[in-house]
């Protein structure tokens, strides 16, 4: 809170880029992330893929900055700004979103007082963000599918495991962050859903030029988020990265041959700590 | 004025109670010092005390009528063209006595203790609303007592509030009580900490509400006294057969504010719903004893508190469900929750029953915990500040209840006052923008 605020000004159509360099990681004294490398810049979609337990959605809250997750090496820098010294609401502001696999239930807390509380704290006046989003809102509930009732309820109480990934996609679409990470946007979500929010995810790229850092276990989510890059997760490294069709090979062969590799490779140069 | 008399023997002859006694554990009474207050001198009648009145009455939607006292003294009596003919707003210190009235005044609530005779002993005005039988009053009447703490230093004063609400069988009506110090202009209070020079005040305020046999009663106290005031207050109501108390409390002020709440059933398929909110900020003291007595056949009781503390605040919520031999089929529901906001605040809750009849179905539930984590990060992550994202918990921690209130007036005015109360907090704080 005393660190000097990051600039809240978003500017639209500029090039922005996520850095990981060697980002190492844990939680509860184990360390889950081993030394990831990746950069996402405006107007790519990236997939990382891996098997349970690779380390995927650490990655995400680690990028976020959850509280419990520590850091045990490397940057990761938007823009040139270290995320790591800020608070998560900081990194926000300057342009990430993560949309987190399980959105939690905050009773008595409506979606829309939330988003305009975001873009409040985005430096716009309260009264232009009720009156831009009332409008925007029904726009973006018709395109990824979400019923235009659910906007004014608590956020996520009693909703579908749908319902929550859709309105994470319009939440998602009204705050127009440079860079999103979307951890599992595929999970609890049926196929038409799955659809309508991927399609709405890819628009943004086109709309505004959305970064994506999208984790997922499946291909169904890239074939309409048609991803630039398809790396693969595994024992919290990324061991291989490649064309969509990478994605494809995952889901003939599984990651059995990777984690083989990477396995005889930790052997090899031994797991620190 | 013998009645006083006898009050006054009586509290003489009793003794100002101590923590050790359980109804009064948690509550800091051990320091407190009556001889520190002076019964309130009768109060000229003040143009400003009317319109402040007004301006607090206005804010909280229409009304069948305006009751304004100051310091314990009844200032003005006003009652709407709206308002049925037959509905008696009085004060039974000048007007005739009413049949049910004062003899029968302080039967409620046996076993009252040395602040209940001290209320006797020094009660000026009873403000008794009387809703004749079959008759219906839509819009609530509102009762403004307004405190006027004079002269600062001390002794401080010490005011003595009474209301008594007696509806017949088969009527309707709503009453709502409004305690606040009087503050000429400026915003509505929020019983918040910006009287920066808390005034020394004693209030010991009694209401009564009597619900007859297929009548409705819906009723709402709003307390927003300032951080100098300790507030030893009493609710009781008795419920008919077939009839129905809806309550609500706001406990938002006071340095020390205690609210006991007893409510009876008295009459077969009676019901009641006890809701409060309370919020504690600084040293704030807010104190709540509830008794649901169920003394008739399938009665209901449905209650729900919930009261947040942060800085070094502290809350006790303690309440008993008793139901008694004969009341067959009761239900009877005990909820209190608790959000706590900062490491030197703290809240007890202690839920108890009291059965004596099978066939009952009775429940209690309770939490005391800080704000979730969880919720917490997850607003951060859109880019929303702590303190404003635990505003918006605390909000939403309250909206329920709000949305439950007996009056929508009541519910907005206690979103707004807790709104205002939080927003005070985060720019005190001086936390980051939002």
């Amino acid at each position: 809170m005393t660190a000097t605020s990051p600039t809240t000004e978003v500017s639209r159509g500029g090039s922005h880029e996520l850095v990981i360099d060697g980002l190492r990681a844990g939680v509860a004294g184990l360390e889950v992330l081993t030394g990831v490398d990746l950069v996402v810049r405006s107007g790519e979609v990236h997939a990382v893929m891996g098997p349970n337990g690779s380390g995927k959605s650490t990655l995400a809250h680690v990028l976020m900055g959850k509280p419990g997750y520590q850091v045990l090496g490397g940057t990761v820098t938007l823009d040139g700004e270290d995320l790591l010294r800020l608070a998560p609401f900081e990194r926000a502001r300057l342009g990430l979103f993560l949309a987190p696999q399980d959105p939690i239930e905050v009773p008595g807390v409506g979606l829309h007082q939330t988003l305009t509380e975001a873009l409040a704290g985005r430096g716009m006046s309260p009264d232009d963000a009720k009156g831009s989003l009332a409008a925007r809102a029904l726009v973006e509930a018709q395109r990824v599918g979400l019923e235009t009732r659910l906007l004014e309820r608590p956020l996520n109480v009693d909703l579908s495991g749908g319902e929550r990934k859709r309105s994470e996609t319009l939440q998602m679409a009204l705050l127009q962050p440079n860079i999103a990470v979307l951890d599992e946007l595929d999970s609890g979500i049926d196929i038409d859903g799955l659809h309508d929010v991927a399609q709405r995810v890819r628009d943004g790229v086109a709309e505004w030029g959305l970064g994506v850092l999208a984790i997922t276990h499946y291909r169904r989510l890239l074939s309409v988020l048609q991803p630039d890059v398809v790396h693969v997760l595994v024992r919290g490294r990324i061991v291989a990265s490649g064309g969509p069709e990478l994605a494809g090979e995952l889901e003939r062969t599984g990651y059995a041959a990777f984690e083989t590799a990477a396995r005889a490779d930790d052997s090899g140069t031994g797991i620190q700590n | 004025m013998r009645r006083r008399a006898e009050a006054w023997e009586r509290f003489a002859a009793t003794s100002v109670p101590t923590e050790a006694e359980e109804v009064w554990r948690y509550s800091g009474i051990d320091g407190f010092d009556l001889d520190a207050y002076a019964p309130a001198p009768l109060a000229a009648g003040l143009e400003s005390t009317l319109a402040v009145a007004r301006r607090l009455a206005d804010s909280l939607g229409p009304r069948a009528g305006l009751v304004v006292t100051r310091n314990g003294t009844i200032e003005a009596i006003e009652m709407e063209r709206s308002a049925p003919e037959a509905l008696s707003v009085t004060n039974t210190r000048t007007a005739p006595r009413a049949a049910a009235a004062p003899e029968t005044l302080g039967e409620l609530a046996p076993g009252r203790d040395a602040f209940g005779e001290l209320h006797d002993a020094f009660v000026s005005d009873v403000v008794l609303v009387g809703v004749p039988r079959k008759t219906v009053v839509a819009d609530p009447i509102v009762v403004v007592h307004l405190v006027d703490p004079g002269a600062h230093g001390a002794p401080g004063v010490a005011v003595f509030p009474h209301m008594l609400v007696d509806l017949g069988t088969s009527s309707e009506a709503g009453v709502i009580e409004l305690t606040a110090p009087i503050v000429s202009d400026g915003p509505l209070p929020a019983g918040d900490e910006s009287d920066t020079t808390p005034s020394p005040m004693l209030l010991v305020p009694v209401t009564e509400l009597r619900v007859a046999d297929d009548s409705h009663l819906r009723y709402g106290n709003l307390q927003v006294l300032g951080q100098g005031a300790t507030s030893i207050a009493l609710q009781a109501s008795c419920v008919g057969r077939d009839a129905s108390l809806q309550s609500f409390t706001a406990g938002l002020g006071g340095r020390y504010a205690r609210v006991r709440t007893d409510s009876d059933l008295l009459g077969q398929a009676g019901r009641t719903s006890l809701l409060a909110a309370y919020l504690g900020t600084g040293e704030q003291v807010h104190d709540f004893r509830t008794l649901q007595d169920h003394h008739a056949p399938r009665t209901e009781s449905q209650l729900l508190f919930k009261g947040a503390v942060a800085d070094t605040a502290r809350s006790v919520y303690s309440g008993l469900i008793r139901i008694r031999k004969g009341a067959r089929g009761a239900n009877a529901f005990q909820t209190n929750h608790n959000l706590v906001l900062s490491e030197g605040a703290h809240a007890d809750s202690v839920p108890n029953l009291d059965i004596d009849e099978n066939d009952v179905r009775c429940s209690h539930a309770s939490t005391v915990g800080p704000i979730d984590e969880e919720q917490r990060y997850y607003l951060e992550t859109r880019g929303i500040a702590p303190a404003v994202a635990e505003r918006l918990i605390v909000l939403g921690f309250f909206s329920d209840l709000a949305g439950r209130a007996p009056f929508p007036g009541v519910g907005r005015w206690v979103e707004e006052a807790v709104h205002r109360r939080m927003a005070g907090r985060l720019s005190a704080q001086g936390g980051t923008d939002g």
